[in-house]
């Protein structure tokens, strides 16, 4: 070698070899800081704030008195959230909402992860791609299709009026109905993917020799299929459940007046009311809440890999 | 020999070796069964017989409808054509569920939720027996597979040799009148395997249950089989006692299958009432055989010799004209308990001999490149003509 001067390749892999497990980790966990801490920082702040007319549209928590920090913090916000029942109603009503949907995900969803881990190789590919392929269209495209689906002069009206079906145009439009169809439509895949990836790891012959030692197909289903992609269901049920307790989109477009949903209510703080530490403390409140739930899901997933399953 | 010790000695026979008794009803019978999967035949017309108390094997490569013919004997298949009988009762239209077998899995199929005594368990719990019996018939089982103290375990806390006793256990748990068994060995490494054949050996003699295994380990087989079935392509090519098919063959396949074997085509250009002559320009010479050769003279034939059974001499014989072929040494073999050699003929053919190293201190007769002559005994060879 003539030169002493390391080039530059082998100054990166120096550096690669010496901080890039640090570098990994790191730049995600940077992007976590930076787009989602603050932000949740920002939030919270605002949160222990009370209204005004000004610009920003809420007190200041920290003032500055004589070389000192005067904190202010209003727990007043929480307490409305407790003392008004809209709140309290609005959050029951969107767990209700998500807990029936994703229940409602699971029995639909179940059977046809079942069926594609079960197919063989080519239909197999085609129909994942057929569960993914929504994805490639604007969600909110697809809420806007149930309206014309769903509406009053909408397709299946029009469909079943003309068939002589019925007489009047039935109201499906505006109702809680719609909100589950909208929920049940756009979280399904999130449901069958990790089903699917959990029924096409199992063994077939676990089946067979459930079958083998006097078990009907049933049975065998119950006491072996049904424990072993515990994990799917889980994993699937808490990725439909969490964003559909905070859903806003569809039980706007598709939800009638009377669909009380947390989703909503924090867009008509923030935007209608402008009352931007009511609004706050709702998100945070909510946080709170799907935080427990995202928890336990964290527990369940490093349980399952340390059993190496 | 007495007429009386003639009878008994009969009498023996067919309790040892039900196949060789007409009167005897087999256990498990295949009639002309086929199985298709699309255009393919996996099992093309088999026909077979296994007796009560056999651990019969069912030997072949991949592919050759070995375990499709165990997998239509526990109901996961249905054959295309054919019958199947176990204990006189057609299995047609009888689900897994309620065929009286169980088989072990290769890939052991334990249920990675349950403990081991769980696992051994579920099938009684499938025949709602009461709670008090279901223990005691299992930590029965467990003791009978020596895995008492690992009751508790999950099968990933297990080794491969364990998980395969408790395989063993959740199949025979349920006692049922036959046990198929899917490369019951193929999953452990070759030390723990030799072991554990002898060891399923004697379990299977305590129960009593009719075993049948599927493996493709020549050697496993013959270990462990009563009677082998090889097959190839859908078809059972051979079928009898590892005795019988080492020492005679019926084709090059099953002589190659099992064992090793040198196989020299010739003619035949003497046949008579108590020897055969065949000319071979394989192995340049004449070969003798001490008894009659079904053919007619100018016919085509194989020679099937073991290598065990052929002797190397520095020596040209000078009695015999016939089973003695000159040639150079051209690899040596050293495997410790034997060796083997691999002999260059004269002709051009490589023949392989294996002599055994029985004591220690010798010096080696031959080295490379020398000159020897490969002898056999007339009755050594076996005649093939397929």
């Amino acid at each position: 070698m003539s030169s002493d001067k390391p080039t530059l390749k082998q100054r990166y892999d120096r550096l690669m070899l010496r901080h890039g497990r640090i570098i990994v980790i790191g730049l995600p966990y940077l992007w976590l800081m930076l787009f989602f801490l603050i932000p949740f920082l920002i939030v919270l702040k605002i949160s222990f704030a009370t209204a005004e007319y000004a610009q920003p549209p809420y007190s200041a928590l920290f003032t500055w008195i004589d070389e000192g920090v005067n904190i202010t913090i209003n727990f007043g916000n929480y307490l409305f959230l407790l003392s008004d029942s809209l709140y309290i109603s609005a959050y029951l009503n969107s767990i209700r909402i998500a807990a029936i949907s994703t229940v409602i995900t699971l029995l639909i969803g179940y059977p046809m992860a079942y069926g594609i881990a079960r197919a063989q190789g080519s239909l197999r590919s085609v129909l994942l791609m057929m569960v993914i392929l929504p994805f490639w269209t604007s969600f909110l495209i697809r809420v806007y299709a149930w309206i014309g689906i769903l509406d009053r002069e909408g397709l299946i009206n029009a469909l079943l009026l003309n068939l002589g079906i019925i007489s009047e145009p039935l109201i499906m439009r505006q109702t809680e109905f719609a909100v589950y169809i909208g929920i049940v439509y756009t979280y399904l895949p999130f449901m069958i993917l990790p089903l699917y990836s959990t029924l096409e790891k199992m063994d077939v012959s676990l089946i067979e020799a459930a079958l083998d030692l006097g078990c009907k197909p049933w049975k065998a289903f119950i006491k072996v299929t049904l424990p072993l992609s515990m994990p799917g269901i889980l994993a699937g049920s808490l990725l439909v459940f969490i964003p559909s307790v905070g859903e806003f989109v569809i039980p706007e477009l598709l939800g009638g007046p009377n669909t009380l949903m947390i989703g909503r209510t924090l867009w008509n703080e923030f935007f209608a009311n402008r009352d931007w530490p009511i609004a706050s403390s709702v998100a945070i409140a909510m946080l709170l809440f799907l935080v427990v739930p995202i928890m336990w899901f964290q527990h369940i997933q490093t349980k399952q890999e340390e059993n190496g399953q | 020999m007495s007429q009386g010790a003639l009878q008994k000695a009969h009498e023996d026979v067919h309790k040892t070796q039900p196949w060789n008794n007409p009167d005897a009803v087999p256990f498990i019978r295949f009639e002309n069964v086929t199985k298709k999967f699309g255009d393919f035949y996996a099992v093309d017309d088999v026909s077979l017989d296994i007796y009560r108390h056999e651990l019969f094997a069912l030997l072949g490569g991949s592919g050759c409808g070995k375990t499709t013919l165990l997998r239509m004997l526990a109901g996961f298949e249905e054959p295309t054509a054919g019958k199947i009988f176990i204990d006189g009762v057609d299995m047609a239209g009888v689900p897994a569920y309620e065929r009286p077998t169980n088989m072990m899995f290769q890939s052991y199929a334990l249920f990675p939720h349950m403990t081991v005594e769980q696992n051994v368990a579920f099938g009684l719990h499938q025949d709602g027996l009461p709670k008090s019996e279901i223990r005691t018939l299992v930590s029965d089982m467990l003791a009978l597979v020596q895995m008492t103290k690992f009751a508790k375990r999950k099968p990933h806390q297990l080794s491969g040799g364990q998980r395969q006793r408790v395989a063993l256990a959740r199949s025979l748990v349920k006692k049922p009148k036959v046990l198929l068994l899917d490369e019951p060995l193929g999953a452990l490494d070759k030390k723990l395997r030799e072991q554990t054949q002898f060891e399923l050996v004697n379990i299977q003699e305590k129960v009593g249950t009719t075993f049948v295994m599927v493996t493709h380990d020549q050697e496993e087989a013959m270990t462990m089989a009563s009677r082998i079935a090889v097959m190839n392509e859908g078809v059972i090519r051979q079928l009898g006692t590892p005795f019988e098919l080492y020492e005679y063959p019926n084709s090059r396949f099953t002589a190659n299958f099992l064992g090793q074997v040198n196989l020299i085509e010739g003619t035949l250009v003497d046949d008579d009432e108590k020897y055969a002559v065949i000319q071979s320009d394989d192995a340049g010479g004449e070969i003798y055989i001490d008894h009659a050769v079904q053919g007619h003279e100018g016919a085509t034939l194989w020679i099937a010799l073991r290598p065990e059974r052929l002797r190397l001499l520095t020596e040209q014989p000078t009695d015999t004209k016939y089973n003695c072929l000159s040639g150079k040494v051209e690899e040596i073999g050293y495997l410790g308990g034997l060796s083997t050699y691999h002999v260059r003929l004269d002709s051009g053919f490589r023949i392989k001999v294996t002599e055994p190293n029985s004591s220690r201190h010798i010096e080696p007769r031959y080295t490379w490149e020398d000159r020897v002559w490969v002898t056999w005994e007339a009755g050594a060879a076996s005649v093939l003509n397929q």
